[in-house]
């Protein structure tokens, strides 16, 4: 995993063996850029790369590729994230290659939330292609230099291409199998679903590791601090595939409101420093959902600050 | 085969307002298994149009009758006879069974008195749910012989996705997960090691995509 395919930093950083850290920025519902470019800032100096939603939750947002350039041109390192409901292949591989005449590094592959959870209830989906399908096809057009059709592109996409991998779905038995498919089809980076379930994620990347599957792809970690005891219950019973175990809900229930939050960062730092040692964790990924001025904090709490220089 | 649901009466009763005489068509197959728009639909619907015009004075030949089939020239053909009796026709029979009959009698007003909703299997009493989404490129060998371009909301040819939890669908705690089910199928059959192979990008030009269908058999022509 040592010579560079791309540009970007994120696999600079991976490959020269660091823990990467990525964090997110999810576009705001209107066009006003200042709104992700002040987010992308607050987090600029503590991350290696920032997370760019694909209209999350299904809710109609900005476009992921847009609120990208935005911060590309404030010289912080976006990766891109696409789902497959929304665009057929012309789409995607149109808006890959629009990626990368602005330089854009990295990409993360995903499905997406079905339609039903956003505001466009009526909509149709698309899904030409599922997420794994959309990690080879940027493969192939930065390897190839092809696009699916076969015809040649002229100066093809120089993307680091990522894909997501939830260790707490059902069946659990397939999750290991399913990440070695997403390697299979390309997927160079993995970052996770929110982790709360420690023991469960350390015997699914066990299963990983003894598979050598972490030796061919870089995971990292996905870290979501709780602000409250209620979004702890929401997460746990209301989000498909998380898993919150209740010691997490008991320790935030018991301690007051109002240091519920301060407690949730905790409990975050604390789980990056036991998963820093854990073979095969190759970096974090931290989605402070709207709370992103809480980056910098753990980043620091949690020793992964300063970031390298490469 | 397909499934159909019947159509709010009231929706049916505003679109026959301006029609006095009227034929109430049923079909005898897929929609009769499916107790949409069999003969027992058809005397339904037709008492129901009689009663409600009746309560407001007014007066309209509401006839039933129901065909073998209303996806077939030979059974459409039976009506022809009988055409201008009426005004307009409310077809009880798929979608296809009404532009067939729209097809066969150009200045009829046709319309639908079902929804046409899936191709699917009566699962139980009073329970119909889908099974194929007639793609045109089978695929059911590679995955356990259960349908993931019909079964699962993200048709995820390599899933499942990370919303499946407890063997359950993230958009209706209601809808099986359809790669549960294929899981469970290949441990069934001991084709685990199946999972593994990664799915093509499918040929959906095959499919809806690729314009209306057809398929043509020079053996089988007259």
């Amino acid at each position: 995993m040592s010579a560079l395919n791309t540009h970007s930093r994120l696999e600079k950083i991976l490959k020269a063996g660091h823990l990467g850290v990525t964090s997110e920025c999810g576009p705001p519902r209107g066009s006003d850029a200042e709104e992700v470019k002040k987010k992308g800032l607050l987090i600029k100096d503590y991350v290696d790369a920032v997370n760019v939603t694909d209209n999350q939750t299904a809710m109609t947002r900005m476009s992921s590729l847009a609120a990208c350039i935005h911060l590309k041109l404030l010289g912080i390192e976006p990766v891109l994230q696409m789902v497959t409901r929304d665009r057929n292949r012309i789409a995607l591989q149109s808006d890959i290659l629009g990626a990368a005449s602005f330089d854009i590094p990295n990409m993360l592959c995903l499905s997406g939330d079905h339609q039903s959870f956003g505001d466009c209830k009526s909509g149709q989906n698309v899904h030409d292609l599922d997420s794994m399908q959309l990690v080879q096809t940027v493969r192939y057009m930065r390897d190839e230099g092809k696009f699916l059709g076969g015809d040649a592109i002229k100066r093809p996409p120089k993307i680091f291409v990522g894909a997501a991998a939830n260790p707490f779905a059902d069946p659990f038995e397939i999750r290991v199998p399913r990440l070695a498919k997403k390697i299979a089809c390309g997927a160079e980076f993995i970052q996770t679903q929110c982790i709360y379930n420690i023991d469960k994620f350390k015997e699914w990347i066990k299963r990983a590791a003894d598979r050598g599957l972490t030796e061919k792809t870089f995971i990292m970690a996905g870290m979501t601090p709780m602000k409250s005891v209620g979004m702890a219950k929401y997460m746990k019973n209301k989000v498909p595939g998380m898993d919150v175990p209740d010691e997490i809900i008991a320790r935030l229930a018991g301690v007051p409101k109002d240091k519920q939050a301060e407690e949730g960062v905790n409990i975050c730092v604390e789980h990056i420093q036991e998963l820093k040692e854990i073979k095969g964790v190759s970096g974090f990924h931290i989605m402070a959902i709207e709370w992103e001025e809480k980056v910098p904090e753990i980043i620091q709490r949690a020793g992964l600050y300063p970031r390298p220089q490469v | 085969m397909i499934i159909a649901k019947k159509k709010p009466i009231e929706e049916i009763i505003g679109e026959v307002e301006n029609f006095d005489r009227i034929l109430i068509l049923g079909c005898n197959e897929c929609v009769t298994v499916c107790e949409a728009g069999g003969k027992k639909e058809v005397e339904i619907l037709a008492s129901a149009l009689r009663m409600n015009f009746m309560a407001q004075g007014r007066e309209k030949t509401i006839d039933e009758r129901t065909l073998e089939r209303q996806c077939d020239h030979e059974y459409l053909e039976e009506i022809r006879a009988d055409i201008d009796k009426y005004d307009a026709i409310v077809s009880l029979a798929c979608g296809v069974g009404v532009q067939f009959a729209a097809e066969k009698y150009l200045t009829m007003p046709l319309l639908p008195g079902v929804n046409t909703v899936c191709l699917g299997a009566n699962e139980d009493r009073g329970l119909w749910t889908e099974r194929c989404q007639a793609c045109g490129s089978c695929i059911l060998a590679r995955t356990g012989g259960i349908c993931p371009v019909s079964r699962c909301a993200k048709r995820v040819m390599n899933g499942p996705c990370g919303g499946s939890t407890n063997g359950k669908c993230e958009i209706s705690k209601d809808v099986d997960c359809a790669w549960q089910l294929i899981v469970d199928r290949l441990k069934a059959l001991d084709k685990m090691e199946d999972y593994e192979k990664v799915a093509p990008i499918k040929d959906w030009s095959t499919d809806r995509a690729g314009g209306p269908r057809k398929v043509t058999r020079e053996d089988v022509k007259i």
